[in-house]
């Protein structure tokens, strides 16, 4: 515990020690932020042209702010995580490798468990910190309007528990490689793959359709955003992160068999 | 303290180490000695469990690497050749942070970290952040965070390697200041630094002991024959033929001196002093003794000669 701890907080002070939290934070704001920006004033405006426009004042589905703006921002969101969170994962493994830290770090008493749930528990915080302050955009909408607390609740839960996934994900192309630009790459593609799967559903049967509805990442997150809360979808993530934190640990285990 | 029997490791066709047996006795400090790839770091990554060996078996303190290697990674220091550090920390933490992993209890830590630092002489730059540091302080560093945990084995994967002379000869210091407190292997392909710190020497080469003993009982057990150099004025051709008739001379090389002064390099059968013998020799004829003297073979010597008869 002490171990995990330590390696924790290390690897935290290595993040905000070097510009690439920063950045990557700002990035994700400036970003976010814009998205959120479109969304919320062509909200107005259409409010406005509602008010005038009878036509459009009946579509009533078109004037709730939770569907219109609420979860599309969530939608959005989690797109732009899946540029910044393999930004901040990269480093975790190849970092060490390339710098040979690696070798001290796996000769020290600790378990490679600790080394890699102290490693992901820290980039965790990063990004449970880049998250936060997201949370500006939900308050200007309860200043400025009557949202459900329900969906931007559970909306921020799913992206959480997209966010652990996309850093397992992370962690395991890091521990893959020396080079970091190659586990970005790598992390990036697979989890646009995932991402994206839904996409070709159309082309297959129902069963393999549904299989792949299923594995998609994206799904998972629109019960979460509508203010649903589906053991289903917690169960997916809590697999698929348990299986890339198992990888990892498998990867990092190699090093006993391979020549 | 430390027992290494048949060691082997190969990578695919290769054999890095093969069946290599040694024993390190508590408070002992031992030369790993040999040239390039022939063996030193992979052993001291099998004995830090850092992998494990292909077949054999290694026990550090009365612990198997391969069954118990937690028990072994709390008993050890390990330097390796890069010295890998935390170049975004600063020297304190980075200290302490290695001592907490390693198992020095929290009120301790900061003590430790003090002890350490002084013993290597990192004290004045203990709020520097590490990529700030020179070569010779990152070596420090490295032999500190080595040292944190008072390990009962430390071992130092070429640790004086790309240091100035002064700081070869403070690091030397050190690690002969910690002999009995502690066992230490180190590597080294430096041969004056095996025989001044360690008392006992391993010679590898392409991943088998070739020779273990003192670093002395190497010099005089390979050297076998004595060596002696003469520097003669006279004519040199003459000078050969009356050295070569004295019993006992094997072999007179000459080396031109300029203006008719010689240079003989002479070996002679062992135990045998001819030095009595070669001086009334050259006085009797005439000729210039400007130099008698018996020629110590030095362990770089010793070393090439047991490498290349492989």
């Amino acid at each position: 515990m002490r171990n995990f701890y330590l390696i924790a907080r290390k690897e935290l002070h290595s993040y905000f020690s070097s510009p690439v939290a920063y950045v990557v934070i700002t990035m994700f704001l400036v970003i976010t932020g814009y998205f959120f920006y479109n969304l919320f004033a062509s909200f107005s405006i259409l409010s406005f042209q509602a008010s005038t426009n009878p036509a459009i004042a009946n579509q009533k589905n078109l004037l709730n702010i939770t569907e219109t703006v609420v979860r599309p921002l969530f939608g959005n969101i989690s797109m732009i995580m899946l540029l910044m969170v393999p930004l901040l994962t990269m480093r975790l493994f190849s970092e060490e490798k390339k710098s040979g830290t690696i070798e001290l770090l796996l000769t020290y008493p600790v378990t490679d468990m600790e080394v890699i749930l102290g490693k992901f528990f820290a980039c965790l915080t990063v990004f449970l910190l880049m998250l936060l302050l997201t949370a500006i955009y939900p308050v200007l909408l309860f200043v400025f309007g009557e949202p459900e607390i329900g969906p931007v609740l559970t909306g921020y839960a799913g992206l959480v528990f997209m966010g652990a996934a996309f850093i397992s994900l992370g962690i395991f192309t890091s521990s893959l490689t020396e080079n970091q630009i190659i586990a970005a790459t790598l992390s990036f593609g697979i989890l646009f793959l995932f991402f994206m799967m839904g996409y070709s559903v159309s082309l297959m049967g129902p069963t393999l359709g549904n299989l792949m509805i299923y594995i998609s990442l994206i799904g998972h997150l629109e019960g979460f955003a509508k203010g649903v809360i589906d053991t289903t979808d917690i169960i997916y993530y809590a697999v698929f992160i348990t299986l890339f934190i198992f990888l990892t640990l498998r990867v990092l285990e190699s090093k006993k068999w391979r020549g | 303290m430390i027992q290494v029997e048949k060691l082997t490791k190969s990578y695919g066709n290769y054999q890095a180490l093969k069946e290599i047996t040694f024993s390190v006795e508590k408070g002992e400090i031992l030369g790993f000695l040999g040239p390039n790839g022939a063996g030193k770091t992979t052993t001291m990554r099998i004995l830090t469990c850092f992998f494990p060996a292909t077949s054999g078996k290694a026990t550090v303190a009365g612990f198997d690497v391969f069954e118990e290697p937690h028990e072994v990674r709390k008993r050890i220091g390990y330097l390796p050749e890069s010295v890998p550090l935390y170049r975004d920390m600063v020297v304190t933490d980075y200290l302490s942070f290695v001592a907490g992993i390693k198992g020095v209890a929290g009120r301790e830590v900061k003590k430790r970290v003090d002890v350490v630092m002084d013993e290597c002489g990192l004290t004045h730059m203990s709020h520097k952040l590490i990529s700030e540091l020179s070569k010779g302080y990152r070596q420090r560093v490295g032999l500190a965070q080595a040292l944190v945990n008072e390990p009962e084995v430390l071992i130092l994967d070429e640790p004086t390697a790309g240091l100035d002379p002064k700081q070869i000869i403070d690091i030397r210091k050190l690690i002969k200041g910690l002999a009995g407190k502690r066992t230490i292997i180190l590597s080294t392909h430096i041969l004056p630094e095996v025989s001044m710190t360690c008392q006992r020497v391993i010679i590898i080469n392409e991943g088998k002991v070739i020779a273990v003993d003192t670093p002395q009982n190497l010099t005089s057990n390979i050297q076998g024959a004595g060596r002696i150099v003469v520097k003669v004025d006279g004519p040199w051709q003459e000078v050969v033929k009356g050295l070569s008739g004295i019993t006992g001379i094997s072999r007179v090389d000459r080396k031109e001196g300029g203006n008719g002064i010689s240079e003989f390099v002479i070996d002679t059968a062992k135990g045998l002093d001819v030095r009595k013998e070669i001086a009334p020799l050259i006085v009797k004829n005439g000729w210039g003794l400007l130099e008698l003297k018996p020629v110590e073979m030095s362990l770089e010597d010793i070393f090439v000669k047991l490498v290349t008869k492989e």
